[in-house]
């Protein structure tokens, strides 16, 4: 099999542990001031591919981290370096412009072209906008296999074996490369980026380029209409017993 | 504890010193502040205080003039304030110096000096961090939510450091964050070690005690004073397997530190030293000591010498592990020396110069200290408000809610960012090269005094809730404690203030 090229996507995102507030317009959260960080399905696909060229699972040439977003964006593509990867490439996107799965899977197929990647590990979703479509729809662009919520990846031959979680069990895909698998939570534990590390990715290069280099524009397919905070949860009521849970079903007429 | 007490001297120590030394040191602030004269001049420590005082005054008049561009609005207000109140005396313009002009010693800084001239540097908020710094940040919070704090209550109960986590902090690479790449180590500035430290303290003070005696003491003292044989010999080591500790405080000398009595005679192929030394932080864990002994009792504390002991040495043993009020995780012992055996190798620096090193080092170990201060205010801090903010309800509302008690949180957050504030100036001042020996004992005295009051009231904030051992902030209260005492008690700390104050206002 011919040596690894993989393209890494990873999304600068609303810090996982910091409570969202939808902002006074209800067009979407308050992001001003918040601490952001890696979206932590990314942080698996980062070390998915560290691992696999640690490993030696296959023999890795390259490991890209890619990024579109607001200059800060760099600070997750210089982590992503820090855990392990060789270099980054920040698609510059003005603060506060979003981009929809659609635009995001288009523009990593041109990277995939530029970088003659032959192997794409996303993460299966981003905490921010939940959407869990842009590997699939990579996949479909490129008309490569995909292998989806991988709790495992295991290389045999020219084969790849991706493992998903299934309800009752475990499912197993096998397929040839190139491909595009995307990470769900029990794939590994992703690392800690050392200080020699983060010392180190200062110096591998990261590439500054905008949408229109890869010749794609943001189109927009979808409209907001209005984000709102769900409905604060109704207390429930305790029961002593079996009984006294026959008798309170009966008063709210379910039985 | 590597210090309990120092530097400031007691005058019953510099009477000591002079009658040792056969010098008229005035005090030991004189002594420290002089320091880099003699090193670089290599005139006499008399010459050099004489020098400076004459010329003083000439050399204020030309920083008043060329400083005044580079001053903040607020502090050119002050300074407009205090010259004008002062303006018909001309001897007055050494007395008004604006209270941020950079000095010119260098103070015995272990960094090179960054800036020549600062003036054309735009100001920049005070709270602002290089790129490496927040990455430094964010990195070890990281660590330390994660992997660190699931056992802070448990290290502190068993009064031990978990070795797997020591381990976990080589591998970081926090216990070599200023050692070069050549040698390791991080290679990282000085203010990116003083963050990891504050972030290290928000978890636990005492792994954060661990990793500061190790990096402003242990790896700087080789860095700046180490031979080459010295440091290819142990930075290696001490960026990635080995804890260092810092060996100066005795029964018989703690603030008074020069008092020490751990002898050191010549030997044909090295050195041989005998003594004992107390309060020793990291001892048990460590592998690789810097033991402070007299060589040379008859030139007082110019006797003092810096050597390095590693733990197999012969002769060298624990004798007593302390039990303490706080940082319990954080070892502090009683090491003996029964005549240990040295090469020659392991003399650090020159013959005579310890005192010189344990100063310098100390002078800037403070500004760790002053950030492991900091940083435990804010995690004992935390830990109520996000309590009092959405858990504890009485009288049908949060408690946190009640005016008296957001005044008291205010009143606190706002001590920590000033205590802050005091830090990261000195911090940032040392980097820049200039005097910071006031700065940073201002910042270790007021920020050891903020954590003692914020972690004090946190556990009242939280009522029973913060009384029991449960939870972590009857231990931040506990570990506050020693901010006050080790590397230079409070009353030293205001010691050095004063006199390096009432210095700068004598006519």
């Amino acid at each position: 099999m011919s040596a690894l090229r993989i393209l890494v996507p990873v999304k600068r995102v609303i810090d996982y542990a910091v409570k969202p507030r939808v902002n006074k317009a209800q067009t979407g959260v308050e992001t001003a001031g918040v601490k952001h960080s890696m979206n932590p399905f990314d942080e698996l696909s980062v070390e998915e591919s560290v691992r696999i060229r640690e490993k030696k699972s296959a023999p890795v040439e390259d490991i890209c981290v890619i990024s579109a977003g607001p200059p800060k964006a760099q600070d997750v593509l210089r982590t992503a370096m820090a855990m392990g990867a060789d270099r980054g490439v920040h698609v510059e996107v003005k603060d506060g412009e979003e981009l929809e799965p659609l635009a995001v899977a288009k523009m990593l197929r041109a990277a995939v072209d530029k970088e003659k990647s032959n192997l794409v590990i996303l993460g299966k979703q981003s905490i921010d906008d939940d959407a869990a479509q842009t590997g699939q729809m990579l996949a479909g662009l490129l008309g490569w296999a995909q292998a989806t919520q991988a709790s495992a990846v295991k290389f045999e031959g020219d084969t790849v074996l991706v493992t998903k979680e299934v309800d009752g069990g475990a499912e197993t895909v096998k397929a040839k490369l190139p491909m595009v698998i995307t990470t769900d939570l029990r794939l590994n534990e992703p690392r800690y980026a050392s200080l020699p590390n983060i010392m180190k990715a200062k110096k591998k290069p990261l590439v500054k380029m905008s949408l229109s280099d890869l010749g794609v524009a943001n189109e927009r397919r979808l409209k907001v209409v209005k984000v709102t905070e769900p409905a604060p949860r109704q207390g429930g009521g305790k029961v002593e017993d079996v009984d006294g849970l026959i008798s309170k079903l009966k008063e709210l007429g379910a039985i | 504890m590597a210090t309990l007490g120092f530097w400031g001297v007691s005058p019953a120590a510099v009477g000591r010193m002079e009658t040792l030394g056969k010098l008229p040191v005035e005090d030991m602030n004189e002594l420290h502040l002089d320091l880099s004269v003699p090193l670089t001049v290599g005139t006499s420590l008399l010459d050099s205080i004489a020098n400076r005082a004459s010329a003083a005054p000439a050399s204020t008049t030309i920083t008043m003039s060329s400083i005044a561009r580079a001053l903040r609005p607020a502090l050119r207000r002050s300074q407009t304030v205090m010259t004008r109140a002062s303006a018909p005396s001309p001897r007055c313009q050494r007395i008004c110096r604006p209270f941020n002009a950079p000095q010119q010693a260098r103070c015995l800084s272990a960094t090179p000096r960054r800036f020549s001239d600062m003036t054309e540097i735009p100001p920049t908020p005070i709270s602002h961090l290089s790129e490496t710094e927040a990455a430094m940040q964010e990195a070890v919070s990281k660590f330390a939510n994660d992997v660190i704090l699931p056992k802070v209550r448990d290290m502190d109960e068993a009064e031990s450091m978990d070795p797997a986590l020591v381990e976990q902090l080589f591998e970081q690479g926090l216990m070599g964050v200023e050692i070069p790449e050549e040698y390791g180590g991080a290679g990282m500035n000085f203010t990116a070690a003083i963050v990891g430290i504050e972030e290290l303290a928000r978890v636990d003070p005492s792994v954060s005690v661990m990793v500061d005696v190790h990096n402003t003491l242990v790896n700087t003292a080789i860095l700046k004073w180490g031979s080459t044989d010295l440091k290819k010999r142990f930075l290696p080591a001490l960026a990635t397997n080995t804890v260092g500790s810092f060996c100066l405080s005795e029964p018989v000398s703690g603030s008074d530190a020069f008092a020490l009595a751990t002898k050191a005679t010549k030997t044909a192929d090295g050195y041989k030293i005998s003594g004992s030394k107390m309060w020793i932080t990291n001892s048990m864990e460590a592998n690789f000591f810097i033991v402070f002994a007299n060589l040379d009792p008859s030139k007082g504390y110019k006797g003092i010498t810096a050597f390095i002991v590693e733990k197999d040495a012969k002769g060298f043993s624990i004798a007593k592990k302390e039990k303490k009020l706080g940082i319990k995780a954080s070892s502090t012992c009683v090491l003996n020396f029964d005549d240990v055996e040295i090469p020659k190798d392991n003399l650090l620096g020159k013959e005579g110069e310890g005192y010189k090193y344990a100063i310098g080092l100390l002078n800037e170990g403070r500004i760790g200290i002053a950030a492991q201060m900091t940083g435990l205010a804010l995690g004992a801090w935390e830990n109520a408000v996000k309590y009092v903010w959405n858990d504890r309800k009485q009288f049908g509302q949060l408690v946190g809610e009640f005016q008296g008690m957001q005044h008291q949180i205010a009143q606190s957050y706002v001590e920590i960012s000033a205590a802050r504030a005091l830090l990261y100036n000195a911090a940032r001042k040392k980097e820049a090269g200039q005097d910071f020996v006031r700065d940073a004992a201002m910042a270790k005295l007021y920020s050891s005094q903020v954590a003692q009051r914020v972690s004090g009231l946190a556990i009242e904030w939280m009522g029973g809730m913060g009384f029991v051992r449960e939870g972590l902030a009857e231990k931040y209260w506990r570990d506050s404690k020693i901010g006050a005492i080790y590397e230079g008690t409070s009353n030293i700390q205001l010691n050095t203030i004063a006199k390096l104050l009432q210095k700068e206002y004598t006519v």
